[in-house]
């Protein structure tokens, strides 16, 4: 487990806390943009270990959250089809549309798999060319290139049965939107380690000097998210707010460039419905005129469907970081993992459904 | 059937899903909500690996599974081992010493005999190595399509020693959380090969028989709280289920739960978590603490114990519910998974 457990080790995060405890004095509301932040801080129990002060808020960074109902249900309708067989993350079969989710159509009969990339969806398409293969092509600039990769692919091999439903959505907009917020209470951010990885981090250079708020770009394990959390802190106290790096290990400033050009020929920005927040300009992917004939909206004429999300959910508020998971009215009531009203309880990143897993049923100071 | 409704439907999903069988909540609301309800009594009631009933002033433990397991062959093993070791465990759980087997077969069409051939070879060696006898058996053949190759049904009884009494009831404040060894393996041997992952270093199935390990447990003392094999929905799963029908809470210590490097880096790779992992070759033993000592080293003498450790404690507070101590001190509730463990998308 090299380069793994070096950033799980308990001796630095006690030196990391301390050191947090020593600098924070004032009261400073930080938002980890990412759910895999999210899913981190509160597995490694780091929420428990913060002094009071700070306050953690999660932000609309879990990509099978943010993926509209809309979208999920072209997606249900796609998948019902008979000769169609339909490809997608695992965690993305859990997400119910209005009605139900991938697992139930896969119940009824449907050809739903689980793949582990893009391309295992377009080898079954060439070894199948009698039927038509979906790719449900969804998630942040940290799955794109891959997702790109595979229609280059698949139009390389000349394959005219695979089609991919895109829903891609764009992080630096989102931030945008949430600091344009009247209500917004975020200081500080703790941007995504792996989305910066692609996309490098220059793009957050206005939005910290446009909105005075520090950006630090932060990993993922213990060490990483304290460290990100120290930096961030310690702009705050110092009345500074500037882009910082406490991931130099995977991100630089210009990212993966090789990357980012096959995602801009592939890709074109579109405006972008979210779920729980609704429509943010410019803050998605769609395939680009040149790829178009790989849309599976238009191949399999969903782009019709249109839906409402329940009045009762508020994970727009939490995505937005304006409440937390538990003050949400139906938290654990109406809403749980297992029959989830909105986005945020329904991926295992969703900030609601970190909180139900991990800590819905114990005040965590009675645990000692 | 006609007339007949569901005392409490599911009302979430109409038709039975994947997640049903996981190991997780939805296949505990298959049993409390339509099996219980149709099939209650005192034996069934305990929900244990395996069934106590009371046999001409014997106490028998009875146990039944099926293993639907694809591919029919992984590294460590097959569905043949799995099919006896799964159910002479189950056996084992309660502290009995099992005896006898039957074995079911539903074989699909198209099956090499050569395949069967070596399968039911393999069954007989683990049936020697358990120390058990195949007694009785069935064959039914499905048309092509009907199923994957070969699904392998096993039911099996035993003995239970006078003076062993264990159940998932009986944890107690006080008592001693122990693991025979590391985490994970089978789950993820099957998933890698299934999947097609490869990693640097192959992961093998701990499918094993481990009556030989309860029998030198019970060696030690007869007061043992509970054992349990943390198959379907991993270490997590039975921890939950162990802590909700004592009415107990249990603390984890994280750090201190084995776990193989290679399975620890599958599990990281697909987002996953390797408490929730299926094993099919450890057990989980409760232990009032004074007898602790003296269980591990039985344990550790044992080919199947030889890295048992103390990975945590029954406790007074947070009762019902499963808590872990985090490797950089902070805490966490441990939930019982819904369904099945999916791959995140990043």
């Amino acid at each position: 487990m090299k380069y793994l457990e070096e950033f799980r080790d308990p001796e630095l995060a006690r030196r990391l806390l301390d050191d947090i405890h020593g600098i924070a004095k004032g009261q400073w509301v930080l938002m980890e943009v990412c759910g895999g932040q999210t899913h981190s801080l509160i597995r490694n129990g780091i929420d428990t270990l913060l002094p009071d002060a700070i306050e953690l808020i999660h932000g609309p960074g879990c990509p099978v959250c943010v993926t509209p109902l809309e979208v999920i249900d072209k997606a249900l309708r796609i998948a019902a089809q008979p000769n169609v067989t339909f490809c997608s993350f695992g965690d993305m079969l859990r997400v119910p549309g209005s009605g139900e989710d991938l697992f139930t159509v896969r119940s009824g009969g449907g050809d739903v798999r689980i793949v582990y990339s893009p391309l295992d969806a377009v080898k079954i398409a060439r070894d199948n060319p009698a039927r038509e293969v979906v790719f449900f092509g969804i998630g942040f600039e940290t799955t794109a290139p891959a997702n790109a990769m595979a229609v280059v692919q698949a139009k390389r091999l000349g394959l005219k049965n695979f089609s991919m439903l895109v829903s891609h959505v764009l992080v630096p907009p989102a931030l945008d939107a949430i600091m344009s917020s009247p209500h917004t209470r975020v200081n500080g951010f703790l941007a995504a380690g792996h989305v910066c990885s692609v996309m490098g981090y220059w793009q957050y250079e206005p939005l910290a000097q446009r909105f005075r708020v520090p950006i630090v770009v932060t990993g993922f394990e213990p060490l990483d998210l304290l460290q990100g959390i120290r930096m961030a802190v310690r702009q705050l106290e110092e009345g500074r707010y500037e882009v910082e790096n406490a991931y130099a290990r995977a991100v630089t400033r210009e990212g993966n460039v090789p990357a980012q050009k096959l995602l801009s020929e592939v890709f074109e920005v579109t405006p972008r419905k979210w779920r729980g927040i609704g429509e943010i300009p410019n803050s998605g992917w769609g395939l680009s005129s040149a790829y178009r004939e790989f849309d599976a909206a238009i191949r399999f004429d969903v782009t019709d469907i249109n839906t409402v999300e329940p009045a009762i959910c508020r994970s727009g508020d939490v995505l937005q970081g304006l409440i937390k998971p538990n003050e949400c009215p139906a938290f654990g009531k109406e809403c749980t993992p297992r029959k989830p009203l909105g986005a945020t309880m329904v991926s295992s990143e969703g900030a609601c459904a970190a909180y139900y897993q991990y800590g819905r049923f114990v005040s965590l100071e009675s645990i000692g | 059937m006609d007339g007949w409704v569901c005392p409490l439907p599911l009302r979430d999903h109409p038709n039975v899903i994947l997640g049903h069988g996981g190991g997780g909540k939805l296949s505990s609301e298959l049993v409390e909500h339509i099996f219980l309800p149709a099939f209650r009594n005192d034996a069934l009631q305990n929900l244990g690996d395996s069934a106590v009933v009371h046999i001409g002033g014997q106490r028998l433990a009875m146990s039944t599974d099926s293993f639907v397991v694809r591919p029919l062959f992984f590294p460590g093993g097959s569905i043949g081992e799995l099919a006896i070791n799964g159910t002479v465990n189950d056996l084992a759980m309660s502290g009995a010493t099992p005896l006898y087997l039957s074995v079911g077969f539903i074989v699909e069409e198209g099956l090499p005999i050569a395949t069967l051939g070596t399968i039911v070879e393999r069954m007989a060696a683990a049936a020697r190595a358990a120390g058990v006898d195949l007694v009785t058996g069935d064959t039914k053949v499905v048309d092509k399509g009907h199923g994957d190759g070969l699904y392998v049904n096993t039911t099996g009884i035993g003995l239970i020693p006078p003076g062993v009494n264990i159940a998932p009831q009986n944890a107690r404040p006080g008592d001693v959380v122990i693991v025979s060894g590391s985490l994970g393996d089978h789950g993820m041997a099957v998933m890698s090969v299934r999947e097609g992952l490869e990693f640097e270093t192959q992961i093998v199935s701990d499918s094993a028989p481990l009556n030989g390990l309860v029998a030198a447990l019970l060696n030690v003392t007869p007061h043992i709280h509970v054992l349990r094999d943390p198959t379907r929905g991993g270490a997590a799963s039975s921890l939950n289920e162990i802590a909700k029908a004592s009415g107990a809470g249990i603390v984890l210590e994280e750090r201190a739960i084995p776990v193989k490097p290679a399975v620890r880096a599958a599990c990281e790779l697909l987002g996953m978590d390797p408490l929730y992992v299926a094993n099919e070759g450890k057990l989980i033993a409760m232990v009032p603490r004074e007898y602790a000592d003296a269980v591990l080293e039985a344990m550790r003498a044992h080919v199947f114990g030889a890295e048992a450790t103390i990975i945590g404690q029954v406790v007074e507070s947070h009762r019902g519910v499963v808590v872990a101590k985090t490797g950089i001190g902070g805490t966490r509730v441990v939930d019982m998974q819904i369904g099945e463990q999916l791959p995140r998308i990043c």
